[in-house]
């Protein structure tokens, strides 16, 4: 019982730690586009393009960690030992 | 956790075959695509009708994306990445209609995709430079080939991963923040959700097809 109240705890926590780093990354590259557009309008189009890209680049760390996170909580591979150990 | 009713998933039942949904629903897309295509070909005129217009822009944007990012020579590979985003485009739209199910919230039609344009990559690489492509993998000092070597298969190895794994999770998530928002509050309260899911399709598919045009033209350009 105590294993899968750590596995909700171990998800709930990973994913709140991989939201913060992701979250401080995004902000700062749309700091630097949006820094980039008040300068020089004229190339908002592919300031635009290349942001997405880093954009996406830093997304899928919190991606990374939401799969894992998924893993664990509906795909867990060491439930059946764990079910064993039990008994 | 996936929504509450599928139709094909139904009909499935009813026919007694054991194909997953995912695949059910890929040909579902596939259909809508090939009906669109045909509808808008049928009678291409000089002033273009209803169909024939919304498709002609489609494909004239796509164009322009894959000039402006590969430049002039990346239009032998218009047809594969007009595929690509067209089918993603419409595969994660789907999935905002009640019954539906999107293809790419499942990791089996993402890695499809993702190895696709992971091997074209490498086919094209080849095709363009021959036996010198070996050179994209070797860095500019000779003296530290080995080790760049290594560092660069692993990171060819892991775009793949990235690229389905980023499309999975995406709608993935999506899927399953709107299936606790309507156990939680199904009245109005998913509409914002799924507003944001309209943005998080087009982003997505713009992602993919955006990716899959820098690995190809990284194989196009000369080694260094």
């Amino acid at each position: 019982m105590t294993f899968f109240a750590w596995c909700v705890m171990a998800a709930g926590i990973g994913m709140g730690i991989g939201s913060v780093g992701t979250g401080i990354g995004q902000g700062l590259a749309i700091k630097s586009a949006v820094e980039g557009v008040a300068r020089n309008p004229s190339a908002s189009g592919k300031i635009l393009t290349t942001m997405m890209i880093g954009l996406a680049m830093i997304e899928s760390l919190a991606i990374y960690v939401f799969v894992v996170c998924m893993i664990i909580l509906f795909a867990n591979p060491f439930i059946e030992q764990v079910m064993t150990l039990a008994g | 956790m996936t929504h509450p009713f599928l139709f094909l998933q139904w009909i499935e039942q009813q026919l007694h075959t054991h194909v997953g949904q995912h695949v059910t629903y890929t040909w579902l897309v596939m259909f809508i695509l090939f009906a669109v295509a045909f509808v808008a070909s049928r009678g291409i005129k000089m002033v273009p009708n209803s169909w024939q217009n919304l498709m002609e822009s489609v494909v004239s944007g796509i164009e322009n994306l894959l000039v402006e990012t590969m430049g002039p020579k990346g239009r032998t590979y218009f047809p594969m990445i007009a595929t690509f985003s067209l089918f993603i485009l419409v595969s994660n739209l789907i999935g905002l209609i009640p019954g539906m199910y999107p293809p790419t919230a499942n990791l089996n039609t993402n890695v499809a995709l993702a190895l696709t344009v992971f091997v074209m990559t490498h086919i094209i690489g080849i095709k363009e430079h021959g036996f010198s492509y070996l050179k994209h993998f070797m860095g500019p000092i000779l003296a530290l080939a080995p080790l760049i070597f290594i560092i660069e298969v692993i990171g060819h190895l892991a775009r793949p991963l990235s690229l389905s794994l980023r499309l999975f999770g995406n709608m993935y998530g999506h899927e399953i923040v709107l299936m606790i928002f309507i156990a939680l509050v199904p009245l109005l309260l998913p509409i914002p959700m799924m507003l944001m899911g309209v943005l998080v399709s087009f982003i997505q598919a713009f992602v993919f097809t955006l990716l899959a045009m820098i690995y190809i033209a990284g194989a196009l350009e000369e080694a260094h």
